[in-house]
C-alpha cells in the first residue's frame, strides 16, 4: 500500500470498485454535496469532485472534498492544469492532503472557451501527465517539481489519471495511457463508454502491453436520461462516441429514464467480464440520485468494507 | 513574420477624435506583407479617416509616410521632419513594437491602427496562421516540426488531450489537432518511440522572465 486511500485498499484487495461523481455547486452552500454524499456513500467506494467542470466556476473540488469527508464519503479530488501553474498546483496538493484528501485525479481540464468565462486566460504551465509526475515525485521522492527536497510530511496521494478510448488518434490512446502510468498514475478512470466494441479493442491493446497490471483501470459509464441527451452526447460532446443503436433504444423507450438505467446496468455487467477492468465510474451528471439504483441493479450492492 | 490586422475604422477615428492634424505612419516590414500596414493601407486609412471627419463636419488633415521599418531607430529618425508642431497625433500602422518605438521617440499622442496578432505565415493568399509561440526555447525537434505550444489549444507537451476527434481540435472543428499532426508525422518518420518519452514541465522562464526579453549579439555591437 502506497497510501491511506480506501480506494487503493479496495483495489489492491481485488474488489470490483464503484466510484461516482458529484459536481460541486455554482454557489457557496455545501448542502447539496452533503446530501449527495449521504445518498451515495453506501453505494460507491469513492466519489469524484469535479474541478470547475466544463470551465464553469464552481465551489472548489478540494473544499467539496472536505464536505464529502465530513459526511462520511471517500473523496477523489479532480485537479486540472487549466487554472493553476505548478506553484499553485503543489500548494493545493499540500493543502488538500492536510485536509484529509487521499485521492487525486490529474486532468488537463475542459478548455475555457466552453465555460462561463470564455475570455479567461488559461494557464497550462504543465500538462496533465506532468502533473501526475509532480504528485508522484512529491509522494515517492519527497521532492517539489523544482527538485527541492520536501522537508516534513509529504502528501501521499493515490494518483489517478483519465483515459479516453474514444478520442483520436486511437492507437496513440493506449500509448498515452502507458505514458501516464509510467509517469506515476495508480488508477485510471476512462471517458464514458457507449461504444463497447471500441472499448473492447482498447482493452485488448491495454492487455497486450500489460498496462492493466500496472494500474487499476476503472471504466466510465453514464446513465442517459433521455433520447435528447443521447443525441447531444453523440453530436456535441468532443471525444465521445455514442452508437446509433443506443440513441434509437432511447428514442423507442416508453420510459426513457428506466431505459437509460437498464442500458447502464447492462454496460456495467458487460464491463465486469472484460479482463483488466477493475471497476466502474458512474458519471450521472445532474442525476446523482440514480446511482444507488444502478449499483443495486448491477448486483454491486452492498459495497465491500475496506479491511 | 508578425501578423497584424486593422482595427475597425471607428475605433481608430475615436482614438484621434480631438486632433485636427495627424501623421499616419505605415511600416514596410511584416505588416506590409500581411497587407495590414503598408503604404497602400496607410493611404486608404488616411483617406477613410478624412472622409469620416468631413461627414462629421470636423475636417481632418493627414500627412502620410511609410517607413522601411518602425522597429529600427534609424528608420524612425527619418520621421523627424514630418513630426511638426501642428501634428496633434500620430497613427501607427505597425505592430505594437513600431507603435512603442514612435511613442518613445516623439512627444506626441501615438495610437495604434492595427491589432498585433501573432508570429505566423501565409498559408494561402489572404490567410495567415500562427506557427510560433515565441516561447524562447524551441522544441520542434521533439514533435516532428509541429509546435504543440501554440498549435495545441492546451499547449500539451505529452498530448493529445481527450477531446481530439477525427483529427480536429475540440475547441474548433476548423482547427487541426496538433497532436494528430504530430502523431501522423512521427509515425511517417518512424520515430513514434520518441513520443513515449515523458516530456518534463517546460522552462517558461525563457518565455516570460520578468520584463522584456533581450537578445544581445556582442559581435555586432558598435560600442
Amino acid at each position: 500500500m502506497k497510501t491511506e486511500s480506501k480506494l487503493e485498499k479496495l483495489l489492491s484487495q481485488g474488489h470490483f470498485v464503484v466510484s461516482g461523481e458529484i459536481g460541486p455547486p455554482k454557489h457557496a452552500n455545501p448542502e447539496g454535496i452533503q446530501k449527495h454524499t449521504a445518498l451515495l456513500k453506501d453505494y460507491v467506494d469513492a466519489m469524484n469532485l469535479t474541478d470547475n467542470q466544463t470551465a464553469i466556476v464552481r465551489l472548489s473540488s478540494i473544499a467539496a472534498g472536505v464536505h464529502v469527508l465530513q459526511a462520511g464519503g471517500e473523496p477523489i479530488i479532480q485537479m486540472t492544469v487549466r487554472d493553476r501553474n505548478r506553484i499553485a498546483l503543489q500548494s493545493d496538493l499540500l493543502g488538500a492532503y492536510s485536509l484529509g484528501m487521499r485521492n487525486v485525479l490529474c486532468l488537463s481540464g475542459d478548455h475555457q472557451s466552453f465555460g462561463n468565462h470564455p475570455t479567461a486566460k488559461n494557464v497550462h504551465d504543465v500538462d496533465s501527465l506532468q502533473l501526475i509526475k509532480i504528485v508522484k515525485d512529491l509522494r515517492d521522492e519527497k521532492k517539489f517539481a523544482c527538485g527541492e527536497e520536501l522537508k516534513g510530511n509529504e502528501p501521499r496521494f493515490f494518483i489517478g489519471a483519465a483515459a479516453n478510448p474514444f478520442a483520436d488518434p486511437f492507437e496513440f490512446r493506449v500509448l498515452r495511457l502507458e505514458k501516464k502510468i509510467n509517469a506515476g498514475a495508480d488508477f485510471i478512470q476512462t471517458q464514458c463508454i457507449f461504444d463497447m466494441e471500441r472499448f473492447e479493442r482498447f482493452m485488448a491493446m491495454v492487455r497486450e502491453r500489460g498496462l492493466h497490471k500496472k494500474a487499476h483501470i476503472i471504466a466510465g459509464v453514464m446513465p442517459l436520461k433521455s433520447a435528447k441527451a443521447a443525441k447531444y452526447m453523440q453530436q456535441s460532446v468532443a471525444g465521445m462516441i455514442v452508437p446509433d443503436e443506443i440513441v434509437s433504444r432511447m428514442e423507442k423507450a416508453a420510459d426513457p429514464r428506466a431505459e437509460g438505467v437498464a442500458i447502464c446496468v447492462e454496460q456495467i455487467k458487460h464491463l465486469q467480464t472484460i479482463e483488466g477492468v477493475a471497476g466502474v465510474h458512474i458519471m450521472a451528471v445532474m442525476w446523482e440520485e440514480i446511482i444507488p439504483t444502478i449499483v443495486k441493479e448491477a448486483g454491486l450492492y452492498p459495497r465491500p468494507k475496506a479491511e | 513574420m508578425i501578423i497584424a490586422e486593422s482595427k475597425p475604422l471607428a475605433e481608430v477615428a475615436g482614438l484621434i477624435q480631438g486632433a485636427r492634424k495627424v501623421l499616419v505612419v505605415g511600416c514596410g516590414g511584416c505588416v506590409t506583407v500581411c497587407l495590414a500596414g503598408g503604404e497602400k493601407e496607410t493611404g486608404i486609412l488616411a483617406a477613410a479617416l478624412r472622409l469620416l471627419r468631413q461627414k462629421e463636419g470636423n475636417p481632418l488633415e493627414t500627412v502620410e509616410v511609410t517607413l522601411t521599418r518602425q522597429c529600427d531607430p534609424e528608420y524612425v529618425d527619418m520621421l523627424e521632419k514630418y513630426v511638426t508642431d501642428d501634428v496633434e497625433a500620430i497613427v501607427s500602422l505597425a505592430c505594437g513594437v513600431g507603435v512603442q518605438f514612435l511613442a518613445e521617440r516623439y512627444n506626441k499622442w501615438v495610437v495604434p491602427a492595427l491589432n498585433t496578432k501573432f508570429a505566423g505565415g501565409t498559408v494561402e493568399h489572404g490567410v495567415w496562421e500562427e506557427r510560433c509561440g515565441l516561447c524562447g526555447e524551441c522544441i520542434l525537434y521533439k514533435t516532428g516540426g509541429i509546435c504543440p505550444i501554440i498549435r495545441c489549444s492546451k499547449s500539451i507537451l505529452n498530448g493529445p488531450c481527450g477531446g481530439s476527434q477525427n483529427g480536429k481540435c475540440e475547441v474548433n472543428p476548423e482547427t487541426p489537432c496538433a497532436w494528430q499532426l504530430i502523431y501522423d508525422r512521427m509515425q511517417a518518420l518512424g520515430k513514434l518511440d520518441l513520443l513515449m518519452e515523458i516530456q518534463p514541465p517546460k522552462d517558461w522562464s525563457k518565455s516570460r522572465d520578468g520584463g522584456p526579453r533581450k537578445v544581445v549579439r556582442e559581435d555586432v555591437r558598435l560600442a
